[in-house]
Order: C-alpha cells, then sequence, then structure tokens
C-alpha cells in the first residue's frame, strides 16, 4: 500500500520535476542533459514576444482578480438579503458556469461578442463618421470573460466565509451606535478580509493561467498560456521549460498564499 | 423613499452587477449558440440568419470525435477511480492523522500547475527522445508512445487524479471504523469487510469524483491535441477546428449543443444514482 502511494506522488511530481531541472539544462534538446546553465531563462528574458505575452496576462489577471473581487463580494452581501428565488437563480448560473466546458464558454462569448460588435460597428460609423470607435476582440473582451467564470468562485469563497460569522457582532455593533456604513467598515470587512484575498489570490492564478478561453476572445493579444501553446505546437524547446518554471512559481507562491487565507477560517468556524 | 426602498434598492446594486456578468457573458452567449445552431453558413464563414435542422443532422459527419469523447472520457474516468481508489483508502485508513494532511496537500499540488504545462511534460516524457529511447537502448524494440490512444488516456489519467482522490478520501474518512470492527466480529474476513462494508459505503464519494472528472474529460481540448496529436480528437478538437478554421459556426455550434445535451442526460442519470446511493445509506445506517 506504501509502496503504491510513493510510485504514484513519483507519477504527479515527476513530469513538473522535469521542467524544473531541464529549465536549468544547457543542452538544445529537452530531454538530453549537457550542464547547468541559467541561457535559457536569459533567452526567454531577452524573448520580446514571450516578455509581453508575460505583461499582457500579467494585467489581464491583475485587471480580473479585482474586478471579479469587488464584484464577487458585492453580490455574496447582496445574496444574504434576497428572496430564495434569486438566491436559486444565482445558485444555478453559478452551477452553470463550472459545468459547461470551458471550450463551450469560450466559443458562446466568442460569436456573442463578434455578433453585438458585427450589429453595433455600422450603426456607430453611421452616426459617427470617421470618429467612431470599432468594437473588436482585445484585453476587454478577455477581461470581461474572465471576470464571468471567477465570479463564480469568489461569490462561492465569499458566502462560505459570511455562513461561518458570528452574526451578534453585527448587533453588538449597531447597539453600539454604529451606521450601517460604520458596522461594515470596521466589524464586517475586516472579518470577511481573508476570504477576499483568497479570492484576489485565486482569480489572478485562474486567469494568469487560463488557456481556453483567452485562446478564443483575446483577439490579436497573445497571453502567457497563449504563447506557450504555439510555442509547443511549432515543436519542444527548453525555453518553455524556462518560462514555465516561471509561472509555476508565481502560481504555486499565490495559491499557497491564498490555501492559508482560507485556513485561517478553520478554528473559528 | 422608505428606509426598506432604500435598503431593497441597496442589495439590488450590490447583486446587479454579478448577475449582469452572467447574463451577458454566459446565459446570453449560450441562448446564441442555440440559435445559430439551427442557422446557416455565411459563403465567406460566420454566420447566415436562417432556419434548418441541416446542422444537426450533419453531427454524423464528426462521428469519429464524438466516438472518441464518448469512449474515451469513461474509459480515462474508470482508469481514474481504479488507480485513485487505493491512494484515498491509503489516505483516509491507513496513514496517521500527523501526516494525513500533508499528504493530501502533496496530491492537490500538481492540479495547481497549468495544465498546458502537464501536458506539455508528458510530451517530453512520451516523445521520441523521453521513455522510447530508454526502452530502444535497453533493446526493448522501437516502441512510439505519443500520439495514441495510450498518451491521451494517461494525460487524462494524470490530469484529474486529484480531484477523483479527494472526494472518494472524503467518504472513506467519514466511515464508522465500528462498523468495521461489527464486520469483523461476525467472522468476515478483511476482503470481505471491504467488499460489503466499505466499498459501499464509498460508492457515493466514486460517483462525485467520477462526475467531476467525466465532465471535464468530455470538454477536454488540451490532452487529445498534444498527447493524441490530431490522431486521437475530441469533440472539443473538432469545436477548435470548425470554429477557427473552417468557420462553420452554425454546423459548430449544434456540435456544442449537442455535447451540452449528452453531459446534461449522463449528469440527470448520475444524480439520480447518487440520491438513490444516499437514500439507502441513511436508511442502512439509522
Amino acid at each position: 500500500m506504501r509502496w503504491y502511494a510513493a510510485l504514484i506522488y513519483a507519477f504527479l511530481y515527476l513530469p513538473i520535476a522535469l521542467i524544473v531541472i531541464f529549465s536549468f539544462n544547457s543542452g538544445r534538446y529537452a530531454m538530453d542533459w549537457e550542464g547547468f546553465s541559467l541561457s535559457w531563462y536569459a533567452t526567454a528574458f531577452a524573448n520580446p514576444l514571450a516578455v509581453k505575452a508575460l505583461w499582457t496576462s500579467l494585467t489581464i489577471a491583475a485587471v480580473t482578480a479585482v474586478l471579479a473581487s469587488i464584484l464577487g463580494t458585492l453580490a455574496a452581501l447582496g445574496l444574504e438579503r434576497v428572496t430564495p428565488r434569486v438566491r436559486r437563480s444565482f445558485d444555478a448560473a453559478i452551477y452553470i458556469a463550472v459545468m459547461v466546458p470551458g471550450v463551450v464558454i469560450g466559443i458562446a462569448t466568442l460569436i456573442a461578442f463578434v455578433t453585438v460588435f458585427d450589429a453595433v460597428n455600422p450603426v456607430l460609423a453611421n452616426l459617427l463618421g470617421t470618429a467612431a470607435p470599432k468594437f473588436t476582440m482585445g484585453l476587454p473582451t478577455v477581461i470581461a470573460a474572465h471576470v464571468m467564470f471567477n465570479l463564480a468562485v469568489v461569490v462561492l469563497i465569499v458566502r462560505a466565509r459570511l455562513a461561518g460569522m458570528d452574526k451578534s457582532l453585527l448587533e453588538a455593533s449597531a447597539d453600539l451606535y454604529a451606521t450601517p456604513f460604520g458596522t461594515f467598515r470596521q466589524v464586517m470587512l475586516p472579518l470577511l478580509m481573508p476570504a477576499i484575498l483568497a479570492s484576489l489570490l485565486l482569480s489572478f492564478t485562474f486567469s494568469f493561467e487560463d488557456f481556453i478561453i483567452a485562446f478564443f476572445v483575446a483577439g490579436p493579444n497573445v497571453t502567457l498560456p497563449i504563447y506557450i501553446y504555439s510555442s509547443i505546437r511549432r515543436g519542444i524547446t527548453p525555453e518553455i521549460n524556462a518560462i514555465g518554471t516561471v509561472v509555476l512559481a508565481v502560481s504555486f507562491t499565490l495559491l499557497i498564499l491564498a490555501q492559508y487565507l482560507l485556513r485561517e477560517r478553520a478554528p473559528r468556524a | 423613499m422608505t428606509a426598506a426602498t432604500r435598503s431593497r434598492i441597496g442589495t439590488a446594486a450590490m447583486v446587479a452587477p454579478a448577475a449582469l456578468f452572467f447574463i451577458v457573458l454566459l446565459v446570453l452567449p449560450l441562448v446564441v449558440v442555440l440559435v445559430y445552431s439551427f442557422g446557416l453558413r455565411a459563403p465567406a464563414g460566420g454566420y447566415q440568419p436562417g432556419f434548418t435542422l441541416d446542422n444537426y443532422l450533419n453531427l454524423p459527419a464528426r462521428a469519429a470525435a464524438f466516438l472518441n469523447t464518448i469512449t474515451l472520457a469513461p474509459l480515462g474516468t474508470l482508469v481514474t477511480v481504479l488507480i485513485a481508489y487505493p491512494l484515498a483508502y491509503f489516505l483516509a485508513v491507513k496513514v496517521s492523522p500527523r501526516w494525513r494532511t500533508l499528504l493530501l496537500v502533496l496530491v492537490i499540488v500538481p492540479f495547481w500547475a497549468s495544465q498546458l504545462l502537464r501536458i506539455y511534460a508528458w510530451m517530453m516524457i512520451l516523445g521520441n527522445r523521453g521513455i522510447p529511447s530508454l526502452l530502444f537502448a535497453a533493446g526493448l524494440g522501437d516502441i512510439r508512445l505519443l500520439n495514441t490512444p495510450f498518451a491521451v488516456l494517461l494525460g487524462m489519467v494524470y490530469g484529474y487524479l486529484p480531484l477523483m482522490v479527494f472526494p472518494i478520501y472524503v467518504s472513506l474518512e467519514k466511515l464508522d471504523r465500528r462498523l468495521l470492527e461489527a464486520s469483523a466480529d461476525l467472522g468476515a474476513s478483511p476482503f470481505r469487510t471491504f467488499l460489503q462494508v466499505t466499498l459501499p459505503l464509498s460508492l457515493p464519494g466514486v460517483a462525485t469524483g467520477s462526475m467531476l472528472v467525466f465532465i471535464l474529460l468530455m470538454g477536454e481540448f488540451i490532452i487529445p491535441a498534444f498527447l493524441g496529436g490530431g490522431k486521437v480528437f475530441f469533440i472539443g478538437n473538432a469545436l477548435v477546428d470548425l470554429f477557427l478554421q473552417s468557420r462553420n459556426w452554425p454546423f459548430g455550434a449544434a456540435v456544442s449543443v449537442a455535447l451540452v445535451a449528452i453531459m446534461l442526460v449522463v449528469i440527470v442519470i448520475y444524480m439520480r444514482f447518487i440520491l438513490g446511493r444516499s437514500g439507502t445509506r441513511r436508511m442502512v445506517l439509522s
């Protein structure tokens, strides 16, 4: 039994270990070890396309994380006060967002955007002439799509925290003549903070790592996963190992932080 | 304005933005897909309004993708269960609580890494310079691993193992140890106790894990694209091809609708199964 478990752990970690190990390989081929070197990191960071993709991904992930966390927290708080019927429809939307395959969501979002833009752009051009803005696929469309799927996650996390919260603290605050906003700012917000920060980190990571939805709605913008995807299609190169190791380091750090923040809740609940 | 009205407007203002995102970027697009699936392909690609069932009647043209998906997704789910169960059992029953949390976290950590990178790692391992070259050097012949159904199956198991281990672990951990003792006291062998007590009581976990993994496998795109090398393709790959290469949007929409429909049918059947299960369990335990 113990040997079986060891074997499974080896199976789980071998591929990730290989990416990290071979990112320090000086050789040209992914699987032949020719000595330690940081040259592939140098190559990756000197590659303007890779660096631009990294910045694009970081921008999208940062904006997505902030928007999804704010809107998701607001929704979770509001859902405490709506009728069961509204709450059920909201739950249904979350369920659909989680269940429908990413590839279908990506395609659906793409054709919905294109359809709307094709309808709106000629009208705008007619009304405003050459000064008219022309809507196309780009950063805003990726961010909007990412916010949508991260909202489901944020709402679930914040609601879990709200469910474990001691409501008498809010009453006590009101009894002590705090205004509703004062109660929110001085009691509710600090209690919710770990959940909000965890949402922020998780949304950032999900957005940063998303390939399939960005693949459809990013237009001409290349995010890091899209860059990695097209590099892999061109053939295996050690540069991907270096980029991959950086991505792994960023994702793991953020996720460990998020996990830590969510765990804080356990002793109190 | 009364305080009640004000508070109601406040609540609406809090929920509305998120609701708007779901309506505009989830519900509406899915409706558009449904509408397009009855439409015509524009001459230059894309969509032209119309009403026809041709797209649905045309589905057999992608029979290979459907067939691959509805055979390999369940098979992948089954193999994942078979590999995950002993590990979940080990973690829930055999490991001391001191090590349990650490070992559990270690199962989930690889799942955090980007799917693209994990699949890429398997391309290195299974590619000609990976395991096959080792096998060749060992005199075991020239074996091709990448771009085979085996590679796709391996990628699926690797990709979703953690999602299967967790639900099974949870249901095994809840298991009342006294039932096992009772079974032993009544003269059952450990194997019989496992078959007649442990296994049935852990089935809800197996069912949950299987549903999670099955849903994700049905929509899979990256694993067949990279490990199947265009030979073992899924509905997900057919969709990417239809929308981005051949630009036949209405047909692609019909394929999407068919995919979601198949998933819904399976899920409804599964839900019945799980509810039926937990019903009997409750009766057994009370």
